[in-house]
């Protein structure tokens, strides 16, 4: 598998580490919603077909990326770096 | 069976000999020469014996698809089994052996399992040793007491024990076009694609390019296949934009079009030149992938189809065209389609006599009854072979009318004598690398083959791997697959007009009277054990294969699994595709455990040494590895034991001081206006408060709620902090704090570097540290008042700049003293030189456990993953007034569960040591240990108490103090009372810290 990084380019996979399911939001620090935190630490979903997730590029640039990924294929269809498009899903969100 | 060497032909260099050794006895082959054939140049027929029956096996095949003849290849005391004698290259000095027979090949005790035949059947493991339902030998206790029986009478080669003292390489390579295969299709491929200015490599497995050419008898741009293959490749492989690799088979094909080979870079030779590895492994990324794979013959499965002299039509003519070796006197072949006349034209042209074709097809075209004409071979069709006789080898068949049709067979029995039978069921294209990136084949009626399915890679697929049988087509379809730009100027080829279509016969079936007819060689499965499958019930083709393991010995089904399927088909009434296929797994052949390892151990493993690891080694410290790193476990006296050297290293520490080597602590610089509240975020306890050029001990926890790590963060400015973390977990911290930083709060204005190898720590503990910093740091005073508890100071040590915090992981009065990496081993000279006055002692990782062990301070071996802060006694580290990771997740079930461990220490009754992983129980006899409710984490003997002491993680922890247990570690055999008592074991009150 091979991931291109907006930074580094196309790196192998074993430059990565998987660092888990993107499609999870972070209740806010002080919330006491038990169910919202349980649901975030605890569940994930393994969607066949396209999925979003981290990847550390640790062997690399260092920098988290969000990778969507067909979970019966592999295929790539897209990367990007994580703080940006975080940052601009938290915007969206506000 | 009589074997020879031909008078001439072949591309063997007849002007040298080379010897070699089989079961014992030196035999004499040419260079170019494979071991089988060699060895049936020398007229040796008998290659082993087979798997469950140890019937005796010939060569069947001439290359990868070999079921029958394996041998084990020996050099020094290493053994190589499981090795194709078709493959394998000779070289002066090679010393192989046959497999699976006892005493002797000729002398097989265990051929009596030929009479045993019934009990072998399909399923045969699984029915025999399911075991009586009582009794001491109970279900599959009963197999447990059998299986060092069977696996000494069945099984292939056996492994050697020895270590393998050669070298094997890794390597990565990124290229354009890879071609697999360099038949005609995979050169023309190759050309077309290099024409286009693309990188392109080709990997062939043999050992030079042409494939199906080296057996050709056509004729190729006016030459002989074999010649315009050799002129084609040179050039090719003089193309500054390619790369070709010999003796190199790409075993297995994964996503993203990444495809891994082995190269044989050295094995095949007598000599090795020195630094040469014995195999290369390739990982190779490729734009796109051309599979010119070729296909494998195949053969008709019929009665007594098994004996030596038995063989692949192909074969036959391989072994005369490529190595001038006769496999027989009087050759007949048995065939239901064209390309056995091909190969009889061959033969026939390298002076190999055709006495018969046998046919079973009622008709044939008129270039087939030429050739048979030319060739002076009798001409049966509507026929089919229905036995064989043999002694060692073969030495007639018997043949009978046959109705293609029907599958009927009739009329009186004919006997032809012929000590080589070449046989021919058609061709099946190699697809096996493309299902292993995941296409599933399709069935084509005309080849009556399973064809490469669609891409889902970028990958094509052509020449015979696609179904193209002739090589006129193969090139065509090769340049356009290649690349659709080239314009390459195809050569002529002269090539006898065929037809690729076989009739669609794989069996014939035996009659009550019949011999055996094999369909897997190589674990002994009949047609018969197919159809008792069908019977019991296993249909599915994955069913199949398991039952009865057809197709899973290291031939992987290579000739056997289209017959197979054809069989099982027939039985259920169905068709082949409706019966479907079993997908190809990797790897395509054998590959072997070293070229897969490569570099990734011993002597190029990365080692992380400390800036100071040189004085260690100097100073007769024994060093262990804890990671990557190398630490000093002790600094060793001559005499002296590692427990007596520990134990005086931290009795210094106690009266008067030591130092230790703290440089792998991991180290983390965190800069940043929202530095504070990231490390409020990350840590259990405030950071926000703490002033600028002080420390605090933190605990970090998982989102679960579980302990992480811990360690001391120093606050050397308003927006800049030292994190420090425990040696093992330095990477997973920085990790989990990028992390944070990237997905989870972006907006944190923080920046992180990891700046472990950057500082050389020094930790100087005892109740004369602080007079040993006294007499050597200047610059800053260290007295109480400039440097208390948790204080950061900066001065200089022997001129060197050096920051100073006083913090304890021992209980005693101590610091750590860091300084440029560079400086870390002048410092420490410079610290035992002010220390000689109190006869400061280098202490190693054995005495900095024993002193923590006897103060309760946790460390990796109770942050074990499992715990919370309130299982150590770390509550009070627990924030009340902002959250934190975890702080969520505190209250749930599992965390305030009243049975969980905790953590106590522990104190040996007896005077014996504990030992670590030891489980607390409460019975006396250690004979019948009762439920444990904790483990030891960590123990050693306490000079402070006198005792042999240890932590441990506890039900009811708290609770149980004052109790006593009994500590039992059931693989050491040790059964010690203790006491259970609080882990601050040493100073409770901590006044010596603060003193
Ligand atoms: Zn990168």
């Amino acid at each position: 598998m091979i991931i291109k990084c907006p930074y580094c380019g196309p790196r192998d996979v074993i430059e990565f580490t998987y660092q888990g399911d993107a499609t999870r939001t972070r209740p806010e620090p002080g919330s006491a919603d038990q169910e919202a935190w349980n649901r975030y630490v605890f569940d994930r979903t393994n969607p066949s077909g396209a999925h979003r997730e981290f990847w550390l590029h640790g062997g690399g640039c260092r920098q988290h990326l969000l990778v969507t990924r067909d979970m019966t294929t592999h295929a790539i269809s897209s990367v990007a770096f994580a703080r940006d498009a975080v940052k601009s899903a938290t915007g969206e969100r506000k | 069976m009589t074997s020879t060497r031909l008078s001439k032909g072949g591309r063997i260099d007849r002007s040298k000999s080379v010897r070699f050794t089989f079961d014992g006895k030196a035999y004499s082959g040419h260079p170019g020469d494979t071991l089988a054939s060699a060895l049936l140049a020398n007229g040796i027929t008998l290659f082993g014996r087979s798997f469950k029956y140890h019937r005796p096996r010939g060569v069947f095949a001439a290359g990868t698809d070999e079921p029958n003849a394996l041998v084990t290849v020996f050099s020094g005391d290493v053994r190589e089994p499981n090795v194709r004698a078709t493959e394998l290259e000779i070289y002066d000095g090679l010393v192989t052996r046959s497999q699976n027979r006892f005493p002797s090949l000729e002398h097989d005790f265990m051929a009596v399992n030929q009479l045993a035949g019934p009990l072998f059947s399909a399923g045969f493991y699984y029915k025999t040793f399911m075991g009586p339902a009582i009794g001491p030998l109970r279900g599959t206790r009963f197999w447990m007491f059998c299986e060092k029986f069977i696996r000494r009478a069945a099984g292939l080669g056996r492994a050697g024990t020895a270590p393998d003292p050669e070298r094997y390489e890794r390597m990565n390579a990124y290229c354009d076009v890879l071609v697999v295969g360099s038949g005609p299709a995979g050169l023309i491929a190759a050309e077309a694609a290099a024409s286009t200015g693309a990188r392109v490599i080709i990997a062939e497995e043999r050992p030079i390019a042409g494939g199906s050419l080296l057996a050709s008898g056509e004729t190729i741009d006016g030459r002989s296949p074999a010649v315009w293959a050799r002129e084609k490749a040179a050039a090719l492989a003089s193309l500054p934009n390619v790369r070709f690799l010999t003796r190199t088979s790409v075993w297995g094909y994964y996503d993203g079009n990444v495809l891994t080979a082995v190269e044989h870079v050295s094995d095949f030779k007598p000599n090795r030149t020195k630094g040469q590895p014995r195999q290369r492994h390739w990982v190779i990324r490729t734009g796109k992938t051309v599979l010119a794979t070729g296909a494998f013959e195949r053969p008709i499965v019929f009665p007594g189809n098994d004996c030596p002299g038995v063989m692949l039509a192909d074969a036959v003519r391989r072994f005369a065209v490529e190595y001038g070796v006769a496999t027989g006197n009087n050759v007949t072949l048995f065939t239901n389609n064209d390309s056995a006349y091909d190969a009889a034209r061959t033969l026939s042209l390298a002076g190999v006599n055709i006495v018969a074709i046998i046919d079973v097809r009622a008709d044939v075209s008129g270039t087939c009854r030429d050739i048979a004409n030319v060739a002076g071979a009798e001409l049966l069709l509507g026929h089919a072979v229905t036995g064989t006789h043999a002694g060692k080898t073969l030495s007639s068949i018997t043949v009978q009318h046959f109705n293609a049709e029907t599958g009927r067979v009739s009329g009186a029995p004919r006997e032809i004598k012929t000590d080589c039978l070449g046989v021919s069921g058609g061709w099946s294209p190699a697809i096996h690398l493309a299902s292993q990136a995941g296409g599933k084949p399709e069935w084509d009626e005309d080849l009556q083959a399973f064809l490469p399915p669609e891409p889902n890679q970028n990958w094509v697929m052509t020449g015979s791997a696609s179904g193209y049988m002739d090589t006129i087509s193969v090139v065509s379809d090769a340049a356009t697959k290649g690349s659709a730009k080239s314009r390459l100027v195809l050569p002529p080829v002269e090539a006898p007009m065929l037809d690729a279509s076989p009739a669609p016969v794989f069996q014939i079936e035996p009659s009550a009277k019949s011999q055996k007819a094999f369909v897997d060689f190589q674990h002994d499965v009949t047609a018969d054990d197919i159809r008792l499958a069908y019977r019991e019930g296993f249909h599915s083709v994955e069913h199949l294969k398991r039952y009865t393991t057809l197709g899973m010995a290291t031939d992987q089904g290579k000739t056997s699994n289209v017959p197979g399927l054809a069989i099982m088909a027939d039985a259920r009434g169905i068709s082949i595709p409706q019966a479907g296929t079993t997908r190809f797994r990797p790897p395509f052949t054998p590959v072997s455990l070293g070229a897969l390892a490569g570099e990734r151990y011993g002597d190029l493993r990365p080692h992380r040494l400390t800036p100071m690891h040189d004085w260690h080694l100097a100073n007769s410290a024994k060093t262990y590895e804890a990671g990557l790193w190398h630490r000093p476990m002790i600094y060793g006296s001559h005499g002296e034991t590692v427990e007596q050297a520990y134990v005086r290293e931290a009795r210094a520490v106690r009266q008067s001081v030591g130092i230790v080597d703290v440089s792998t602590l991991g180290k983390i610089d965190i800069q940043g206006p929202d530095a504070a509240e990231l490390l409020d975020r990350v840590y259990t306890n405030m950071f926000s408060t703490l002033p600028v050029g002080k420390a605090r001990y933190g605990l970090m926890l998982r989102e679960d709620g579980i302990a992480f790590d811990d360690g001391t963060t120093w606050r050397l400015g308003e927006t800049q902090f030292l994190m420090t973390t425990t040696t093992a977990n330095a990477g997973t911290v920085m990790q989990h704090l990028e992390y944070y930083l990237d997905c989870i709060w972006p907006d944190l204005r923080v920046h992180l570097t990891s700046v472990t190898d950057v500082w050389a720590g020094t930790a100087v503990s005892g109740p004369k540290s602080r007079a040993l910093l006294e007499a050597c740091v200047t610059g800053t005073k260290v007295d109480n008042d400039t440097l208390p508890f948790m204080g950061i100071v900066h001065g200089k040590i022997d001129n060197i700049p050096v920051m100073i915090c006083r913090l304890s992981f021992s209980g005693e009065l101590a610091y750590e003293v860091y300084c440029g990496a560079g400086f870390g081993t002048k410092v420490w000279e410079a610290l035992l030189a002010a220390g000689q006055p109190f006869d400061v002692m280098p202490y190693g990782l054995e005495a900095l456990g024993t002193l923590r062990i006897e103060k309760g301070h946790v460390t990796g071996a109770e942050i074990d993953g499992r715990t919370s802060a309130h299982d150590l006694h770390l509550d009070w580290m627990l924030s009340k007034k902002k959250p934190f990771i975890g702080s969520a997740m505190l209250e749930r079930e599992g965390l305030t569960d009243e049975n969980r461990l905790s953590l106590v220490g522990l104190i040996s009754l007896d005077n014996q040591s504990i030992t670590g992983g030891s489980h607390i129980v409460t019975d006396a006899n250690p004979r019948e240990p009762a439920d444990s409710f904790g483990h030891v984490t960590a123990a050693c003997y306490s000079p402070a108490l006198g005792k042999y002491i240890a932590l441990a993680l506890v039900k009811h922890g708290t609770s149980m103090i004052g109790n006593r247990a009994f500590a039992t570690d059931l693989l050491r055999g040790k059964h010690c009372p203790v006491e259970i008592v609080s882990h601050h074991m040493f100073d409770p009150e901590g006044s010596r810290m603060h003193g």
